[in-house]
């Protein structure tokens, strides 16, 4: 069970967390002027990195805030988290 | 006296405390202390299993967990477990235990003819044959396979035990209480960190329980008490004998499943559980797990009577219990000698040594000198005799590159042959921690590599076998890792003294020449409990199977109970040697949770019954129970489904219900209905995105349905909203997604517009709800509410107004799911039983009748409402729900919008909600039924759409049903069919609103 | 390739089992091929296989980076059936099942196909809806298909509590008895030692790289042993199907989760079928060596790692001992994790893709061991004919972008 910084409230067991996925996927601003391709882009396609990925997390049973966190998905290991909104601190080999 | 082979002094056994047990109908006597194993041996007893395969007899082998053969079925009926080791069960007074896998009995075993077949049965046979027919697979062959397999037997009842789990933290966590790991919770405590030291035995100590050694002056026995004695009085030392750490997961979380008392017995209760599943999370990890010794591979090696030298070392010293009387010790290392002279010195007599070294050290040559043991270097055992013990060894002489066998037989008698191959750190904890092994080629064994931070592996865990190594490793593991955890006190702990023989050598010998003529590795067992031999292994080696994991597959090599703990290295080495590569080339296999097998029940808990899923009930439950109401579970909701009455079946009381409710009144209870208080400036702007419709036009006071989507557009929950003031709304959701709706709003609010100013809290909880719904609504509702002008023109349909009801503050909404004059009486949840019966007695001179859901959706259904999940199921859109009247074009973008526009989403011919009227109109279609134009030919049939909803309609007199048919809307008076399992339904496509379709009752 | 047969064995035995041949060849990697397959699990493996015997190419190379069969083919629950709820879907399932049902005679290689019947649970009235809805649909679509109510459930698997005071009350099940379990590794052996000898080459212990192309198309793929060259180059990787797609930029809808199972110890005959139980999240089998072989629901998080966490199998105990009430005493002996590819809805990718010459096959989620078959045989259509087979066209990438899913969460009563 991983052990999630909460930026809020601290280490907690990770069956206080909801997932959510890809980090920094901002809804387009106004879908309309988007291709039916565009619009797939941002529903469905994933970046989906194997190494550090920038991804987001809810604290469910904490103080329900999203936040992300910055996690090797080989070996599990969580790099960082950090508010929402914010950009992703600098950590050796986190991609762009 | 019984226990023949019970040694008249010593051990740690308490000789005051007779125990009588039974084991395979024959009644017998040990000692407190002992292990079932044990007491076995004390009583001359060996053979005790027999083999999966070719169900050859067989013997304790080992003294602990790694333990291949002796497997048991412990106790009977609901009570029983199978398959737990001899040499794991402490032994309790009454314990009954049988052999598995054998019939009639372990000492003639019927299925021994399978040996005799054994040539026949190679490793993976039963791929490249039994294919003929797939029929007589499935009739014959693998019901055959089937039956021989498995072992011991499933519980017949309900498990009668209590079990549950523990939470903790910790600073230091230290696995294993031999001297390594006593050593280093000492120290760890000493530095002042928080310490778990769990140790799977019964008594903390590990092999200074077994071995004749003295620490500090005092002898082993007595060094563990003093050590455990001063971890006792710690306040932040917590000792866990009993416990075994079976996992290591992700941020240092170890699983541990503590024994806590006898299971079975009827004598646990939820608080006091007979085992604990420990969850420890913990800064920092020692792991003193130990060793285990591994047999050797060599012609008929699994005879009962042979034995692990180090474990008949163990019963002889630990358990006064000798296993046998005249023993040939077969050894590749000089560790193994002690075994032969404390055997030797406890009166066994010890008729050779054969060590397959071309030379024995001088130490243990000159030990074994004094004591008249001949030694036989460059020797091999070449055979075993005896059938259900072994009696006797063949030994020859080995050429010098150990290749082949050479000169004649000597043969010794004997009862016991004791086999050392040397010794393999339990590497397993480190291995699911991510940890890399390296090979150790001094010790012949893997051991643990590049150390992840917070991990330490100590002792014989980590390839350093001798006493003195395993004390100066616990020191100094204990205090590093309390001062990685943060503490600084304590200054350096002295490192216990103590005195042991010599360390020797071990040669890496892994596989023993077969007779001249006879084929390698014929009959010499690598894992004995699935009867894979070295003939097997080079059998996958030839056949390409190379891989350590596809030899594993193929030879079912460490896939046992035992996982493997004594063979894997054995059968690794044999590979390499076959594929001409290096063990370390040839890798290791990942060793994966549990380290030993985990009950099922522990792993649940006390989270069984009532407390897997919490059961959730509203404040008027208990009226419903005392109503007679039949429920139905909704999410974890409980909802009365219908309220029969005496004599009644469901349908009878549910045309029963719907009836009052057209004619008369009825009454819900539709606090289930998830409730979302939302407040802030921007709530207008935030129910603008997220529904389909307009939400800045709703005035204050008024209440509107809107449907939300997902951003793929298809609709994915619904409900009620009430505008209560200028920034202050109420939303309903489905009783079932209520959460997700909540969740889903809070995502919108914090990471796509945390511009909005909105608050939203779930109220689901906080207020009961009755809806009242009929023509008679009014009258009942009036003389229970004073306050509010409940006339059509002031309090019209859609609409909300604050008041009392019998007295208590309320929120009224004059809404409908039913199509009658409707009102939703919200109350704080503490009035719900109280405003519920007020209701009710208010109604009664109304008739009011209560309702359940089921009535509820027949009358939902008649006026052609949706219910999300029912009519929908992730695929539907607004507009396939013929509801695009509620999709908004004017107010700019909302959640699901740009969805809705592409190819397939857009397309004319999708599926559409319409109504289905059965040419009989006394045939109730099933729900699911699916419905097709045409239903001759054969499969497949090209469907047209399916039943979500299908009721008979008591006050219209015919059945009625909703229906997701493709292109439905322009089908309307088309025939359809629906086959069932028995006959064709033939029935018509219609508009889904059977009843009232002007909608005027609702605004009575 | 030497037959395999009872005949066989007992010539063998007389030999002391000297003369068994390697079941498939080791060999160099020439420097080109006419395909390249990535990815030598079950699926890989069938591709080359169905390659070579239905479309006759057989200058074909299966690249695998670690041990044949040693991702989720070997580390899944071999259940294999065929009962889903959309036609799309029960087609390419329904011909992957009656591939299935005569693989060991078509491979010469005893796959273990045991047809003792799958029942889903329904414990709820949605989950009755779902169940009748779907073994309708299955009937039409010429699956076999039954709906049991609570006693049927009982006679069919005795062990099942059925009582209705039951947390999980068990109000019916749908039925396919043609659904049952295999033995996943001699799927992946069956299909090399076959492909293998249909000339096609295997290379174990040889990562991909990097795919090479040149002006759209691609020419071969970059390996740690070197470059090899290919006219087509099918990734077939489960688990890795994200990461290889990346190599020849290519995004796709996909998200990689641990996804975990467990073994009990082995205990003589107890459960004589398949049971799945969607709403509980629990599917469990007993294997011919007499283990319960027990699925869990995949974990939350994106992870490579073939690893889960505990309180994900832990909170299914609970759940599985509603059910069977009798498991409780029994003892969890191993677990493990693989690595499941999941599509936005639960439906696999079985297409070309923008570059010429590459294709996907991927995203089958909890669904890839029953397909294997099926899929093999869809990939090597798609492959050699440059263009899909009805049977997977449904299948292809466009649909993330005209709305066109294949979903089958929607059908809540099928998962895994």
């Amino acid at each position: 069970m991983l052990l999630i910084d909460c930026p809020h409230c601290g280490p907690r067991p990770e069956i206080e967390f909801r997932y959510g996925g890809e980090a920094h996927i901002a809804r387009p601003e106004n879908p309309d002027a988007l291709s039916d391709a565009e619009w797939a882009d941002y529903l469905f396609m994933r970046r989906n990195t194997k190494g550090v990925f920038a991804e987001r997390w809810m604290h469910a049973a904490g103080c329900r805030r999203w936040f992300n966190a910055l996690r090797d998905t080989a070996s599990y290991k969580i790099l960082a988290t950090y508010k929402a909104g914010e950009q992703p601190p600098a950590t050796a080999g986190a991609e762009d | 006296m019984t226990q023949p082979l019970r040694r008249p002094q010593g051990g740690r056994i308490d000789r005051g405390k007779h125990l009588s047990f039974v084991f395979n109908g024959e009644r017998m006597e040990g000692f407190a202390g002992d292990t079932l194993a044990s007491a076995l041996i004390a009583n001359g007893r060996h053979l005790v299993a027999r083999s999966f395969k070719y169900h050859r007899p067989r013997g304790i082998m080992a003294a602990g967990v790694e333990e291949p053969n002796a497997m048991v079925q412990l106790g009977r009926g609901a009570a029983t477990i199978p398959n737990l080791k001899a040499t794991e069960i402490p032994l309790f007074d009454g314990l009954e235990a049988d052999s598995v896998n054998c019939w009639p009995s372990v000492d003639f075993d019927m299925n021994a003819v399978m040996g005799l077949m054994s040539r026949f049965l190679p490793a993976g046979f039963y791929y490249k044959t039994f294919m003929a027919s797939l029929g007589l697979w499935h009739r014959l062959y693998e019901p055959r396979i089937r039956r021989a397999a498995g072992w011991g037997r499933a519980p017949d009842g309900p498990d009668p035990d209590c079990y549950d789990h523990k939470h903790v933290h910790c600073d230091v966590l230290v696995v294993g209480g031999g001297p390594a790991g006593l050593a280093a919770a000492t120290a760890a405590a000493s530095g002042g960190a928080r310490v778990i030291l769990a140790d799977e035995q019964d008594e903390f100590g590990g092999s200074l329980l077994s071995l004749n050694r003295t620490v500090d002056g005092l002898s082993g026995g007595d060094w563990v008490a003093g050590q455990i004695a001063a971890l006792a009085g710690r306040v932040e030392t917590r000792l866990l004998p009993r416990t075994s750490v079976t996992g290591y997961y992700d941020g240092n979380y170890l699983i541990a499943v503590e024994r806590r008392a006898p299971t079975g017995d009827g004598s646990s209760t939820p608080g006091n559980p007979c085992m604990r599943l420990w969850h420890i999370r913990t800064k920092q990890v020692v792991l003193a797990t130990g060793a285990h010794e591994r047999p050797l591979a060599f012609p008929n090696n699994d005879r009962p009577g042979i034995m692990l030298a180090g474990s008949a070392q163990t019963y002889a010293n630990r358990y006064a219990a000798l296993p046998g009387t005249r023993a040939v010790l077969f050894t590749n290392n000089d560790g193994a000698y002690e075994a032969a002279f404390d055997l030797h010195d406890a009166g066994v007599m010890i008729a050779a040594i054969v060590d397959a070294r071309p030379a024995a050290d001088a130490g243990p040559a000159e030990a074994a000198a004094r004591r008249g043991i001949d030694i036989l270097p460059g020797h091999a055992v070449a055979d075993t005799n005896g059938r259900k013990r072994i009696s006797g060894v063949d030994v020859r002489r080995m050429t010098p590159d150990s290749r082949e066998l050479m000169g004649p037989a000597r043969k010794f008698t004997c009862d016991l042959l004791l086999m050392s191959g040397g010794w393999s750190p339990a590497v397993h904890l480190f291995s699911h921690a991510g940890g890399k092994l390296k090979f150790d080629d001094e010790h012949a064994c893997f051991v643990p590599g590049a150390v992840d931070a917070g991990i330490r592996s100590i002792g014989a865990a980590a390839g350093r076998f001798s006493l003195a190594a395993a004390l100066q490793d616990g020191t100094r593991a204990g205090a590093e890792a309390a001062r990685a955890a943060g503490f600084d006190g304590g200054g350096a702990s002295p490192v216990p003294s103590c005195e042991e023989p010599a360390a020797g050598t071990v040669a890496a010998l892994w596989l023993f020449p077969p007779a001249p003529g006879a084929a390698p590795g014929k009959n010499a067992f690598v894992d004995l409990q699935n009867d894979t031999t070295a003939a097997d292994i080079l059998l996958a080696a030839r056949e390409g199977f190379s891989s350590v994991e596809h030899m594993k597959r193929y030879t079912l090599s460490g896939f046992g109970t035992d996982q493997g703990k004594t063979g894997n290295i054995n059968a690794l080495a044999i590979l390499s040697s076959a594929v001409g590569r290096t063990i370390p080339q040839t890798g290791t296999t990942t060793f994966r949770p549990p380290y030993t097998p985990l009950p099922f029940g522990v792993m649940a808990g006390r989270n069984i019954g009532l407390m897997n899923d919490p059961a959730r009930t509203t404040p008027m439950h208990d009226c419903h129970t005392a109503h007679g109401a039949v429920f139905e579970d909704v999410g974890q909701w409980k909802r009365p489904w219908y309220f029969p009455q005496a004599g009644e079946t469901m349908d009878v009381a549910v045309a029963r219900e719907c009836l009052a409710v057209r004619e008369r009144v009825g009454m819900l209870d539709a606090s289930t209905l998830g409730k979302i208080d939302i407040q802030g400036p921007d709530a207008t702007a935030f129910l603008n995105r997220i529904y389909t419709n307009r939400w800045d036009t709703l005035k204050v006071g008024q209440v509107r349905y809107g449907l939300m989507c997902h951003e793929d557009g298809m609709v994915f929950d619904d409900g009620t909203c009430a505008r209560l003031g200028d920034n202050h709304f109420l939303m309903t959701t489905t009783s079932g997604g209520a959460a997700n709706v909540l969740n889903w709003l809070e995502e919108y609010l914090q990471t796509v517009w945390p511009d909005l100013n909105v608050y939203c809290t779930s109220v689901t909880e906080q207020w009961a709800t009755v809806s009242l719904s009929g023509p008679r609504a009014r009258d009942v509702l009036k003389k229970i509410c004073s306050d509010v002008n409940l006339s059509a023109d002031a309090f019209p349909h859609m609409s909300y107004r604050a008041g009392s009801v019998d007295g208590v503050p309320a929120r009224i909404f004059r809404i409908s799911f039913t199509g009658e004059l409707g009102f939703e009486i919200n109350v704080p949840a503490g009035y719900g039983a109280r405003v519920w019966n007020a209701v009710c007695d208010a109604g009664r001179e109304f008739g009011i009748t209560p309702y359940g859901t089921e009535t509820m959706h027949v009358l939902r259904a008649e006026k052609g409402y949706i219910i999300v999940g029912q009519e929908t199921d992730g695929t539907i859109t607004p507009a396939d729900l013929g509801m695009a009247w509620i999709v908004s074009g004017a107010k700019g973008d909302f959640i699901g919008k740009r969805s809705f526009a592409r190819a397939d989403t857009a397309r004319a011919d999708r599926k559409h909600l319409v109504g289905i009227l059965t040419e009989d109109p006394g045939a109730v279609l099933p729900e699911g039924a699916q419905l097709v134009a045409d239903p001759k030919g054969s499969p497949p049939i090209p469907l047209l759409g399916h039943v979500t909803s299908s009721y008979r309609s008591a006050c219209l007199g015919h059945s009625i049903a909703l229906a997701l048919v493709k292109s439905g809307r322009d089908r309307m008076g088309e025939q359809v069919f629906a086959p069932l399992e028995d006959r064709v339904v033939t029935a018509r496509i219609v508009g889904p609103v059977f009843y009232d379709a002007k909608g005027e009752r609702l605004h009575g | 390739m030497q037959k395999f047969s009872v005949f066989a064995l007992a010539r063998n035995a007389l030999t002391g089992h000297r003369n068994w041949q390697r079941q498939w060849r080791s060999p160099e990697p020439q420097a080109d091929y006419d395909v390249v397959i990535v990815g030598g699990g079950g699926h890989g493996l069938a591709t080359a296989y169905y390659l070579a015997k239905e479309h006759g190419i057989t200058n074909v190379v299966v690249l695998e980076k670690g041990w044949l069969g040693g991702g989720n083919t070997g580390r899944n629950t071999t259940i294999v059936r065929s009962n889903y709820l959309w036609d799309e879907s029960a087609r390419i399932y329904e011909h992957a099942l009656k591939l299935w049902e005569g693989l060991s005679q078509d491979l010469n290689y005893n796959v273990m196909l045991s047809q003792r019947g799958v029942l889903n649970l329904a414990h709820n009235l949605g989950d009755v809806r779902e169940g009748r809805r779907r073994v309708y649909a299955n009937r039409l679509n010429g699956v076999d298909a039954e709906w049991l109510d609570a006693d049927g459930v009982k006679a069919f698997c005795p062990i099942i509590d059925i009582s209705p005071n039951a947390r999980y009350p068990v109000m019916g099940a749908t039925l396919q008895r043609r659904g049952g379990v295999a033995r996943h590794d001699a799927v992946a052996w069956g299909f090399a030692r076959a492909a293998d000898a249909r000339g096609v080459d295997i290379i174990q212990q040889c990562e991909v790289t990097g795919i090479r192309r040149a002006g759209g198309r691609v020419t071969g793929v970059e390996t740690t042993r070197g470059f090899i060259g290919a006219k087509k180059v099918g990734i077939v990787a489960a688990g890795h199907t994200s990461v290889l797609a990346s190599m020849a930029d290519i995004r796709l809808p996909i998200e990689s989760h641990p996804l975990q199972a467990l073994v009990s110890e082995p205990i003589k005959p107890v459960h004589p079928c398949v049971v799945m139980s969607n709403a509980v999240h629990v599917y469990v089998s007993q294997s011919d060596k007499g283990e319960l072989v027990i699925g869990a629901g995949i974990d939350g998080f994106l992870g490579y790692g073939q690893r889960g966490s505990f309180h994900i199998i832990e909170s299914q105990m609970g759940a599985l001992i509603e059910l069977f009430p009798i498991f409780s005493r029994l003892r969890m002996m191993r677990s493990w994790g693989g690595i499941v590819d999941t599509c936005p809805d639960a439906s696999p990718i079985i297409c070309k893709t923008p570059v010429d010459g590459l294709y996907i096959n991927g995203g089958w989620g909890t669904g890839g061991f029953k397909a294997t078959p099926g899929s093999g045989w869809c990939f090597a259509h798609t492959i050699a004919r440059d263009d899909p087979h009805p049977l997977n066209a449904p299948f292809n990438l466009d649909r993330f972008v005209t709305g066109a899913l294949v979903d089958e969460h929607g059908a809540a009563a099928v998962a895994h």
